[in-house]
């Protein structure tokens, strides 16, 4: 799962029971014991976790709307998910948004690494914390911040780029631009925290290595391209899941920013969640498509999962 | 290497070095607009914020988008339902979470090896995928607008009890069978040898849970409708989208004041704040 975690050490064996008395009492107790310390978590999680679970599941089998009668619909919601062109749309989105976000995230947030790792740079500190601070910008206030930088009137940057000989217009209601940069906005906000996973990937590169290949006579092109980007390849496919799985969840900016417009063309899977199960109360369907958005995000932890978990067992 | 390359290194590796300090300033700038952007507009007289052509910095500096943010929203009541809702879910969860992860690292009990698979399944559903039947359950409480269906859902969290569990594991069985040699509790065990020596772990997951719920804007939207109840991230989305007429400024001046608290930490703690961010967002 995690490069960082620290490691389980062996699973603990209790002592022998002293004196020869038997363990089964001892167990129980124990059992009782662990209970009492879970019991306020196992009551949560049961309640806000699992229970909605199932729930969300019987749901979308249904046209509830929260209240008065539901009735059985069997698999008619999630037909709508894969027929209805409004959610079809709204899949496609959030597979353009992931395809925009995902790999522009990634690449500036290696690069930036790479740049803060470089033993030459001086003032590290500093760019490091600058390159980070966007990361406790909330999405919804970095969402206001850019709306207003790119307002086609009073906006900052659309004056600069103007002066720059480039005409950006009214980005936000333009349905081809709005959705790289609502897919901007998430990169600003985000890299800085794929980049500082990327710094602790490459402190675990031994220097013994980059010293050989000095040795050997490797420039700095040759190090990078022939070890510091094979060794990094590891964190490189972590950042690249969990990113693509924030991808997936794709909400704030554009409630702030578009409200899924303009002509749906910003519309993401979550924000038709919330707009058929709290402005519609379609719970039905909202559920339906919950339970599509949680078996992609579920496909995607279980490639990290199998993929992790098999190399955590080699580096052993 | 030929002659002449060795006697042009050295100026093409300064060369190499002014273009990385080149290209680090204009990353850092481009990182750092948007937030000169919302503390200068927040301190800019209205009639500068709109004229053209527009300005970084302000001409003249006033403290009365400051104000009138107060007057648009409740804006006081915010910050506290803010500190209220994201402090409230850490210290729950902290609590909760540390308890739970106790008892799968240290007590030997039937079930454990299970109860704890179910937990790191659990932790691939995102919270989109279950909010409707976790707010019809709200509701069918009658939380809707209180701290209690803020922070109830939250206040246990499968990934806290995982990365505090791995944490206990990582601590010597010494320090707690001396104490069970002495006749301590496991309580007491839990309360005065473990938790004093998770501290670093017990931050590392405060800090993260804190900006997390402070930063979140579908959840208070969903659990909250009555605009006294908001958080200042979610209340202040109340004044943008269309016919949306309040001052950039007054915006500017309020998203400053959600930005400040955990730009403040992060200045303050940066090692321990993006250590906590990197470690715990790694789940």
């Amino acid at each position: 799962m995690s490069i960082t975690l620290p490691k389980p050490a062996a699973r603990y064996r209790p002592p022998a029971p002293l004196g020869g008395r038997r363990a089964g009492p001892r167990r129980s107790r124990r059992s009782i014991l662990a209970l009492l310390f879970l019991a306020p978590a196992l009551v949560l999680l049961g309640a806000f976790v699992a229970w909605p679970m199932l729930s969300a599941f019987r749901l979308s089998f249904t046209d509830s709307s929260g209240f008065g009668r539901e009735s059985w619909i069997g698999l008619d919601n999630y037909t709508r998910v894969f027929t209805d062109p409004a959610v079809l749309r709204a899949l496609g989105n959030t597979a353009l948004y992931a395809g925009l976000f995902t790999p522009t995230a990634v690449i500036v947030a290696l690069v930036l690494a790479l740049a803060l790792n470089h033993p030459r740079l001086p003032l590290r500190g500093a760019f490091r914390t600058a390159l980070f601070l966007p990361f406790v910008v909330s999405l919804a206030v970095a969402a206001f911040a850019w709306s207003y930088l790119l307002d086609p009137q009073i906006g900052l940057l659309n004056y600069w780029l103007r002066g720059a000989g480039i005409q950006l217009g009214n980005v936000l209601q333009d349905p081809a631009l709005a959705m790289p940069t609502v897919a901007l906005v998430a990169v600003w906000k985000n890299f800085g925290f794929y980049m500082v996973i990327f710094i602790a990937g490459l402190q675990e590169i031994p220097g013994s290595i980059r010293e050989a290949a000095v040795v050997d006579g490797a420039n700095a092109w040759q190090r990078l391209v022939h070890i510091t980007l094979p060794m990094l390849s590891n964190t490189f496919a972590f950042v690249l899941i969990v990113a693509l799985i924030a991808a997936l969840q794709a909400f704030d900016q554009i409630y702030v920013m578009t409200g899924g417009g303009p002509f749906g063309s910003t519309q993401t899977i979550v924000m038709e969640i919330y707009e058929s199960g709290f402005r519609e109360l379609e719970l039905g369907f909202a559920s339906a498509l919950s339970y599509v958005l949680l078996a992609i995000t579920l496909l995607l932890s279980l490639v990290q999962f199998v993929f992790f978990g098999r190399r955590e067992r080699d580096a052993q | 290497m030929t002659a002449t390359g060795f006697l042009r290194r050295p100026r093409r590796v300064h060369a190499a070095s002014v273009m990385l300090v080149i290209g680090m300033l204009l990353a850092a700038a481009a990182a750092l607009l948007p937030i000169a952007i919302i503390v200068f507009t927040a301190f800019k007289p209205i009639a500068e914020v709109n004229a053209y052509p527009p300005t970084l910095v302000p001409g003249q500096w006033t403290l009365e988008n400051f104000s009138r943010i107060f007057d648009e929203l409740p804006f006081a009541r915010l910050i506290l339902n803010s500190i209220v809702f994201a402090g409230g879910v850490t210290l729950f969860a902290l609590a909760f979470d540390s308890l739970a992860a106790y008892a799968l690292a240290r007590i030997d009990f039937r079930g454990s090896r299970v109860l704890l698979i179910a937990i790191i399944a659990s932790l691939m559903i995102p919270f989109q995928a279950t909010l409707i039947p976790i707010y019809q359950l709200v509701a069918d409480l009658g939380w809707v607008n209180t701290f209690a269906g803020l922070i109830a859902p939250r206040a246990a969290d499968a990934f806290g009890i995982f990365f505090l569990r791995q944490f206990f594991l990582s601590l010597p069985r010494d320090l707690d069978n001396a104490a069970r040699i002495d006749g301590a509790s496991e309580f007491r065990i839990f309360r005065s040898v473990i938790l004093p020596n998770a501290v670093p772990a017990l931050l590392t997951l405060g800090i993260f849970t804190f900006v997390n719920n402070w930063n979140d804007l579908l959840w208070p939207l969903v659990f909250t409708t009555d605009a006294e109840m908001g958080t200042i991230t979610s209340g202040l989305t109340l004044l943008t989208g269309p016919g949306g007429i309040i001052p950039q400024g007054v915006m500017m001046a309020g998203s400053l004041i959600a930005v400040l608290p955990l730009a403040v930490m992060f200045l303050m703690i940066q090692r321990r704040f993006i250590e906590s961010v990197a470690t715990t967002g790694m789940k």
